[in-house]
C-alpha cells in the first residue's frame, strides 16, 4: 500500500478527499489551519467536483456546509474549538434536524493551551448538543476515521463531529493512501417544511428522534470501545483512555515494562457511551483510571463509584496529559514507585512580532501618542502588541470594538475626562466579527478609535486570503470587499488609512482621530494602517534594505529593546549598547525614530 | 530500532524543516515514525520544540529523561528540553560558545554561506557524522532532495555536507 509521511491535518484532509467531500468550509485557527489548507493542495486529487472555501467565519462555514449536506452531496465544516463557540447556533439546531448527504464537523481542541484562549473540550460541547464526537489519537487513525463517520452521518442523518486534538493535528506519522470514491452526486434538495423549517410545533418530535437516533449510534459496533486485554496480574483494575492521552499511555505502559499486564480500554466516541460499557465496567471493575483531555467528559457519562480521573483529582484538571503527567497519575494508580515530580519547563523565549512587522510600528505610535490610553486588542499575531504595553485585552474574535465601547460608556457616564480608548484589531479579525461591532459602537455613540491593522492576510495563521484580497481559497479571482466602504456604510465620517512606517503622519492622523472622537459632532473615528505582512515574501523582496546599524552614540539607555522589542535588536552583555543582529533585521527602520541619541542609522547615511 | 530525538529551536530558525528531514529518512527506510512539532503563535519568534520517535512507539511526545539526541539551534533553550535529555544523551548545540554537548558555530557558516537558516542543516551535517542519528549521509542527502523547493537543494545540501565535514577540519 502507498504511504506518506502526513501531518495529521493533511491526513485528515486526504481522509476527506478519498470519502467524496464535495464541499469543505473553514476559518483558520490552530491547530485546525492546516486541514482546509491540505486541501487545496490536494484539490487536484479530488475525483469528484470540490467547492472550497475560506469562510468569513465558522458560523458560516457551517452554514455553508449544512446547506450543501441537505442536496445530498458529502460536506466538512473545519474550526478550532472556539471557533465551534461562533457556530454553536446553527450547530445546536443541526443536532434536531439533522443532515442528509453525510456532514462532518471537524473540531481541532488545543489541551495546554498552546495557541488559544482556552482549552474547551469539543466532546463536552456535543454532549451538551447531543453530537456524537470521535476522538482520534493518531493522524492515521483520525484519517481511518474519516470514511465510516461519513457513513455513520448517511445512516442516521446526523452531523458528526471529529475532534482531534493539538498533537494529533501536528504530528506527523507514515499514513496509507487509498483511492478517493467517485460518488456522482446530484444535487437534489427536497424541501420538507416540517424538517428544514421546523417550529416549535415540530421540536419535540424531532428531538424524540434524536434521541432514539443516539441509542442506535450508541451501539453500532464499528464505534464500540477497544480492548488491549491484559494478563489477569492485575484484576478487577482497568486503564479507560481516548485521544492522544490513549496514545501516551501506550508508550507509558511500554516504556516500564507494563504493556499487557493491564486492561487498557480506547474509547473511540466518548459520545454516546454505549451503556452496556458502561454497566460491563461497573460490574467487572472495581478501579479505573480514566485519561482523557481536557475536561471529564467519559468519567462523568461513567459514574464508577471507583473511578479515578479529573472528577477526584487523580488526574490533573487542566493542562495537557503529557507522558510526564500521566507517569504520575499511572504510579499513583497503580502503587508504582512514583516518579519525582517535575518542575514544570519554562515556556523558554516568548513570541513576538516579527522584525519590521508594521503592527510593531503602529503599537509604538499609539503608545507614544496616547500614554494613559485604553487599549483593547484582539485574536492574531498583533496580539503580541502587549509585549509593547499597547494592548490591554485580548477576549474572543472582534471584542475589541465591543469592549472599546463598554470601556467609553462605563468612563463617560462618570462625568470626568474619558481616556482615549484607540481599539485594534486585524484585517481578517474585523471581517470576522468586527463589522457588526462597528455598527453597534456607532449607533450607541462610543467614542472610540478603530484602528484596522490591515496587512492584507490572515497573519497569525499562515496567510490565509481576506475578502478585501479579491482572492478565494483556491486562488481564484473574487470581487474585492473593500474596508473603507464597509466603514463608512457603518456610519464612520472619519476614515484615514496610513502606512505605520511613516511615524509622523501615523501620530499625526491618530491625534486628529482623537479630536474627532472628543468634538461635538464627532463620533467612532476608523484609522486603516496599511502595510502588508512581512510573512509575504513579495512584500519582503519589495522594501528590501540593508540592515540598520548602531553607532558609537548609543548611550546603552535600552529603550530600542525594552519598548520597540524587534527580535533583531538586543543589549550586548558585555559592553552595554545596543547591538542589531543582521540576520533578523529586515532594515525595515522603523526603529530608528525610537532611539533618544540618534544612534540608530541606515548604513547608506553614515 | 528505537530513537528517540528532540529538535529545538526558535520560530523562523527551520525546526520544521529539519524534523522533517528526518523524518522523510525514517519513511524511506520503512520503519514507523511519529513527531510533533509547534505551529501557532510560538512560531513567531518564540521557544519551538519537535519530538521524534522513531521505531515502535504510538505517541509522539517524549517523556522527562527519554530523548537519546537533542538537536538545539538556539542554545538558550538548553535550559528549557535539557530535561528531556537521557543523562548520557547526545547534545548537539548551534552556538558560538563553549559549553556543555557538542557545539558548532551553524548560525556563522550559514551567516557566511549568506542564509543563516541554514544552521539547521549544518547541525544535521555534524550529528550524523557522529553517528548520533539513526540516518546515514546518504540516506539525509536523499530526504534533502525531496523536501527542499528545487531551488534552494544545492545550497542545502552544501551546508549539510559542512556540517558533516566539520569534524575533520
Ligand atoms: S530596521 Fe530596526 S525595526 Fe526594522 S527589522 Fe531592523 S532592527 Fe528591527
Ligand atoms: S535606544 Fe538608542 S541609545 Fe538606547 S540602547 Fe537603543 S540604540 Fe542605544
Amino acid at each position: 500500500m502507498n504511504k506518506e509521511l502526513m501531518m495529521g491535518n493533511d491526513a485528515i484532509a486526504r481522509g476527506l478527499l478519498e470519502a467524496g467531500c464535495q464541499v469543505a468550509a473553514a476559518y483558520p485557527g490552530t491547530p485546525s489551519t492546516e486541514i482546509l489548507q491540505s486541501v487545496i493542495n490536494r484539490k487536484d486529487q479530488a475525483v469528484n467536483p470540490l467547492h472550497i472555501e475560506w469562510s468569513v467565519n465558522e458560523k458560516i462555514a457551517f452554514e455553508v456546509a449544512l446547506a450543501a449536506s441537505y442536496t445530498g452531496k458529502r460536506s466538512v465544516a473545519v474550526m478550532k474549538q472556539v471557533g465551534l463557540n461562533v457556530a454553536a447556533d446553527p450547530f445546536m439546531r443541526t443536532a434536531y434536524l439533522g443532515v442528509k448527504g453525510g456532514m462532518l464537523t471537524v473540531v481541532a481542541d488545543d489541551p495546554g493551551p498552546h495557541s488559544s484562549q482556552n482549552e474547551q473540550d469539543t466532546r463536552l460541547f456535543c454532549l451538551q448538543g447531543r453530537v456524537p464526537v470521535l476522538d482520534p489519537s493518531s493522524p492515521a487513525e483520525a484519517k481511518a476515521m474519516i470514511g465510516p463517520a461519513y457513513q455513520l452521518s448517511e445512516k442516521y442523518e446526523m452531523n458528526i463531529v471529529l475532534r482531534p486534538t493539538t498533537r494529533v493535528c501536528h504530528s506527523r506519522q507514515s499514513v496509507a493512501l487509498a483511492e478517493p470514491v467517485k460518488l456522482d452526486r446530484i444535487a437534489a434538495f427536497v424541501p420538507d417544511t416540517g424538517r428544514w423549517c421546523a417550529t416549535p410545533a415540530f421540536l419535540p418530535g424531532l428531538h424524540r428522534s434524536l434521541n432514539a437516533k443516539l441509542e442506535q449510534i450508541a451501539q453500532e459496533p464499528h464505534w464500540q470501545p477497544r480492548l488491549l486485554v491484559g494478563d489477569e496480574s492485575r484484576p478487577r483494575v482497568a486503564l479507560v483512555a481516548s485521544g492522544i492521552a490513549h496514545a501516551n499511555l501506550v508508550d507509558l505502559l511500554e516504556e516500564l515494562g507494563l504493556s499487557g499486564t493491564i486492561d487498557l480500554y480506547q474509547v473511540l466516541m466518548p459520545y454516546p457511551l454505549n451503556p452496556q460499557f458502561v454497566e460491563h465496567l461497573q460490574q467487572d471493575y472495581d478501579r479505573l483510571l480514566v485519561v482523557e483531555e481536557t475536561y471529564p467528559v467519559i468519567e462523568l457519562q461513567l459514574a464508577h463509584p471507583g473511578a479515578c480521573g479529573k472528577q477526584t483529582g487523580a488526574v490533573p484538571r487542566e493542562g495537557e496529559l503529557t507522558p510526564d503527567v500521566l507517569y504520575q497519575a499511572l504510579a499513583a494508580f497503580l502503587g508504582l514507585d512514583t516518579p519525582p515530580t517535575m518542575a514544570a519547563p519554562g515556556r523558554g523565549q516568548r513570541p513576538s512580532l516579527c522584525p519590521g512587522c508594521p503592527h510593531r510600528a503602529a503599537f509604538y505610535s499609539i503608545k507614544k501618542t496616547f500614554p494613559d490610553g485604553i487599549f483593547p486588542s484582539d485574536i492574531g499575531c498583533y496580539t503580541l502588541g502587549m509585549n509593547l504595553d499597547a494592548v490591554h485585552t485580548v477576549h474572543c474574535m472582534g471584542a475589541c470594538i465591543s469592549q472599546g465601547a463598554g470601556f467609553h460608556q462605563a468612563y463617560k457616564q462618570d462625568g470626568g475626562r474619558v481616556p482615549t480608548v484607540v481599539v485594534t484589531i486585524g484585517d481578517s479579525t474585523f471581517f470576522h466579527a468586527g463589522v457588526p461591532a462597528l455598527i453597534n459602537a456607532v449607533l450607541q455613540d462610543a467614542r472610540i478609535i478603530v484602528v484596522i491593522l490591515d496587512n492584507a492576510t490572515a497573519a497569525m495563521t499562515g496567510g490565509q486570503p481576506v475578502p478585501h484580497m479579491g482572492s478565494t481559497a483556491d486562488g481564484r479571482k473574487t470581487k474585492i470587499i473593500a474596508i473603507e466602504p464597509l466603514v463608512k456604510a457603518a456610519g464612520v465620517d472619519f476614515i484615514e488609512s496610513c502606512d505605520p512606517y511613516q511615524h509622523d503622519r501615523f501620530e499625526n492622523l491618530l491625534k486628529k482621530a482623537d479630536a474627532h472622537t472628543r468634538s461635538e459632532d464627532g463620533g467612532v473615528a476608523v484609522l486603516i494602517s496599511r502595510h502588508g505582512c512581512l510573512m509575504d515574501p513579495q512584500v519582503r523582496k519589495m522594501q528590501e534594505a540593508p540592515a540598520v546599524i548602531i553607532t558609537e552614540d548609543c548611550i546603552g539607555c535600552g529603550q530600542c529593546v525594552e519598548d520597540f522589542e524587534c527580535p533583531a535588536l538586543s543589549m550586548d552583555e558585555e559592553n552595554g549598547i545596543a547591538r542589531v543582529d543582521p540576520d533578523r533585521c529586515h532594515g525595515c527602520g522603523t526603529c530608528i525614530p525610537v532611539c533618544p541619541a540618534q544612534a540608530i542609522v541606515r548604513k547608506e547615511e553614515l | 530500532m528505537k530513537q528517540q530525538i528532540v529538535v529545538s529551536g526558535i520560530g523562523g530558525q527551520g525546526v520544521l524543516f529539519l524534523t522533517r528531514v528526518i523524518a522523510q529518512v525514517a519513511v524511506d527506510r520503512g520503519i514507523p515514525v511519529l513527531t510533533s512539532e509547534s505551529h501557532g503563535m510560538a512560531q513567531r519568534g518564540g521557544t519551538v520544540l519537535s519530538t521524534l520517535k522513531v521505531g515502535n512507539f504510538a505517541a509522539p511526545l517524549i517523556r522527562t529523561g527519554q530523548a537519546d539526541v537533542a538537536l538545539l539551534l538556539f542554545e538558550a533553550n538548553l535550559a528549557v528540553h535539557r530535561a528531556l535529555v537521557k543523562d548520557d544523551g547526545e547534545l548537539l548545540i548551534n552556538s558560538d560558545r563553549e559549553g556543555e554537548g557538542d557545539r558548532i558555530d551553524g548560525s556563522g557558516i550559514a551567516r557566511k554561506m549568506g542564509n543563516a537558516v541554514l544552521s539547521n542543516l549544518v547541525l544535521l551535517g555534524r550529528a550524523v557524522s557522529k553517528n548520533a542519528l539513526f540516518c546515514t549521509e546518504e540516506e539525509c542527502i536523499a530526504a534533502i532532495g525531496k523536501l527542499a523547493p528545487a531551488k534552494f537543494i544545492e545550497q542545502n545540501l552544501q551546508a549539510f555536507r559542512i556540517g558533516v565535514q566539520s569534524l575533520q577540519q
